[in-house]
């Protein structure tokens, strides 16, 4: 097994909840990330699907210490984030990159390509101040942009090298783990594939591992090598993607795969769609026992009070439900 | 007679950076109950298309500089406004991608799900709330009497969603807009959403018209697709048909980019290049400069859409010619 590189333990990120406008009091809280426990190693892609509101955003924000863990520990080649020094936290980020969803939102109207990628190399000192130009340029050539477009604004591109310029922006620090949230969701389809082909040859190219999450489960088969499957703040599956994507072992991970359309109508006739009811519960009250014992087709009276934790279910598989050698 | 034929439709938006020609001489025509997909990227204008028939494109700087687009005997493009307004909301009813900007957060949605009874139809209070009560069952809401006083935040995507599907329906229209409803929503609730669209259309036997970049959701869906690109319809042809005999090289290119149809590990297929820039004239095929058969009279001359077989028309030289 490949070296690890990052940790997660027992993460819970909440958000309090107030009320009152005089005498504010907590009077609950958002459990956005409830409980959890995850290992990338070095040169590995790991997949994080879910729907929205499952908290696959809050847990990026976390590991990147964007927002702070209410519980839990992020251990980073042996640093742990969530407990060190403002101090060592700056040199972990250079170790720990993002790259966000809305290229349009992440890059400064105001700063030119040249700007927005030589800011990191100042602040971090990674070079030289005479060999930034010369670096910038190799960046952009390494995320497939003219190094001519250097004195542009973000307006003048299209998403798709938008995005482009985002990902040079991470590759910049020379980071260990790229998370990257929703990195190809705003895009079209003929743009997402450049992007994805992008993303994973340059994690083959430079043994970066990345976190790449997505609600589109076909994307994450694709570029993902093991894939997790979140709901409601907690991971119900995890293990190798195509195994995970085309044998689902959790009910909702089931759910999930067969409500992905499929782009062809011979396919799509044969497709065996289960249909969840309803929407997700809130995450301020969850339901008790297994989270998706509100929409499960397999729910038991013992569902409702046993909290599943994750089971072995297959090689390098786990699955967290109780039924899940009955189903 | 079909319920819908445009022909030559051209809608361009005169701004200060030039002449964009979001719409460039598109005709297609829609049978009573027929689903028609339209799928293209991101200003292929296929949203530009539905907006000028449903006349919701701000004039200046959008115009539309020729065409007709007969519903039922009626030009919606050069027909009188009272014309319009006894066809719009009633006959042809439109679903917008976004449920939480196309709800007026400030009403109940009580309010505006009986607004367009109360405006198209001799129709009490007491009645039109009855129908709105009974539509928003049949959209799959629980606990709608309750549910009925309720402000648009108030509500999921989803269920957003639905109240605007029941607002679409309630005067049962012979011609549904979908533009786009699933992409704001996730997948699960996405799946829900198609099905409900699927079963209305049943029980009322209207026509859809769905529009989507995704080709997936189109195959589902749709009796018919037709493909956008630049503007223009490069193909159209019966849902099977198009998914297995593609022949139009923008078609194909977009089917091989979805990732569910790629072995996984290899490198994806992608189309080189972006789409075209329409703000400046394309004398030639749209797609040429990123078409990898493109020869130099696909960059001289506009292709026309051809029928190739019956129901089945592109817009490729080289494939008319049998070449590719």
């Amino acid at each position: 097994m490949a070296e690890t590189i990052l940790e997660l333990q027992g993460i819970r990120t909440y958000f309090p909840l107030f009320e009152g406008f005089i005498r504010k009091r907590q009077t609950g809280s958002v459990k956005a990330v409830d409980g959890v426990d995850l290992t990338l190693h070095k040169g590995e892609v790991l997949g994080l699907v879910g729907e929205s509101g499952c908290g696959k955003s809050t847990l990026a924000r976390t590991i990147l210490q964007l927002i702070p863990p209410t519980a839990g520990s992020i251990r980073l080649g042996g640093r742990d984030l969530a407990n060190c020094s403002p101090r060592e936290l700056v040199a972990a980020r250079r170790d720990l990159q993002m790259i966000f969803q809305d290229p349009y939102a992440s890059l400064n109207p105001r700063l030119t390509v040249f700007d927005a990628l030589a800011e990191p190399l100042r602040v971090h000192r990674i070079c030289a101040p005479a060999a930034i130009p010369e670096r910038v340029a190799e960046l952009m050539r390494t995320v497939g942009l003219a190094p001519r477009f250097m004195q542009k604004y973000p307006h003048e591109f299209s998403g798709g090298q938008r995005q482009r310029i985002a990902i040079a922006r991470a590759l910049a620090m020379e980071p260990k783990v790229i998370v990257a949230d929703e990195p190809v969701s705003a895009l079209d389809v003929s743009i997402q594939a450049q992007i994805l082909n992008l993303l994973s040859e340059l994690c083959r190219r430079m043994n970066l591992s990345l976190i790449f999450i997505a609600h589109d489960l076909s994307v994450v088969k694709h570029i993902s090598d093991r894939v997790a499957v979140m709901y409601l703040g907690k991971i119900v599956e995890l293990g190798p993607a195509l195994d995970v994507i085309e044998r689902p072992r959790h009910p909702y991970t089931r759910a999930l795969v067969s409500a992905i359309p499929s782009p062809h109508p011979a396919q799509e006739k044969l497709r065996q769609r289960i249909m969840l009811p309803g929407d997700p519960p809130s995450p301020i009250n969850p339901p008790s026992g297994c989270p998706f014992h509100t929409r499960c087709p397999y729910v038991q009276e013992r569902c409702k009070t046993t909290v599943p934790s994750l089971v072995p279910a297959g090689p390098d598989r786990v699955a967290a439900c109780i039924r899940l050698d009955e189903i | 007679m079909p319920l819908l034929s445009v022909t030559d439709l051209r809608t361009h938006f005169h701004t200060r950076s030039g002449v964009y020609r979001a719409v460039d001489g598109v005709s297609f025509s829609l049978e009573r109950g027929e689903t028609l997909g339209i799928v293209g990227e991101s200003g292929s204008g296929k949203s530009v298309t539905c907006y000028s028939l449903m006349g919701l494109i701000p004039q200046p700087p959008g115009r539309i500089e020729s065409g007709t687009a007969f519903f039922d005997g009626v030009d919606l493009l050069h027909c009188t406004p009272k014309q319009a307004r006894a066809i719009r909301g009633k006959r042809i009813a439109m679903i917008f991608q976004d449920p939480m900007t196309s709800l007026n957060p400030y009403l109940r949605i009580s309010t505006q799900l009986i607004e367009p009874l109360l405006i198209h139809e001799k129709i009490t209070r007491a009645a039109a709330k009855k129908r709105a009560l009974e539509m928003l069952e049949s959209v799959g809401l629980h606990d709608v009497g309750r549910r009925f006083h309720q402000y648009p935040h108030e509500f999921s995507g989803g269920m957003r969603q639905r109240v605007m599907i029941a607002m679409a329906l309630i005067t049962r229209p012979e011609l549904l807009i979908a533009d786009e409803p699933t992409t704001a929503l996730d997948v699960t609730v996405q799946a829900q959403i198609l099905e409900l669209i699927k079963a209305r259309q049943q029980e009322l036997g209207m026509a859809v018209i769905f529009i989507t970049h995704d080709l997936a959701v189109a195959s589902g869906l749709c009796d018919r697709v037709q493909v956008m690109y630049a503007g223009r319809i490069v193909e159209t042809a019966a849902t099977q048909t198009l998914f297995e005999q593609p022949r139009h090289p923008y078609t194909r290119g977009l089917q091989r980019s979805i990732p569910a149809l790629q072995p996984k590990g290899a490198e994806l297929y992608t189309i080189p290049g972006l789409p075209p820039d329409v703000s400046k004239p394309i004398p030639g095929c749209a797609f040429a400069p990123r078409c990898e058969y493109a020869v130099d009279r696909c960059r001289a001359t506009r292709p026309p859409l051809l029928e190739v077989a019956p129901g089945h028309a592109h817009a490729c030289l080289r494939a008319q010619a049998g070449e590719i």
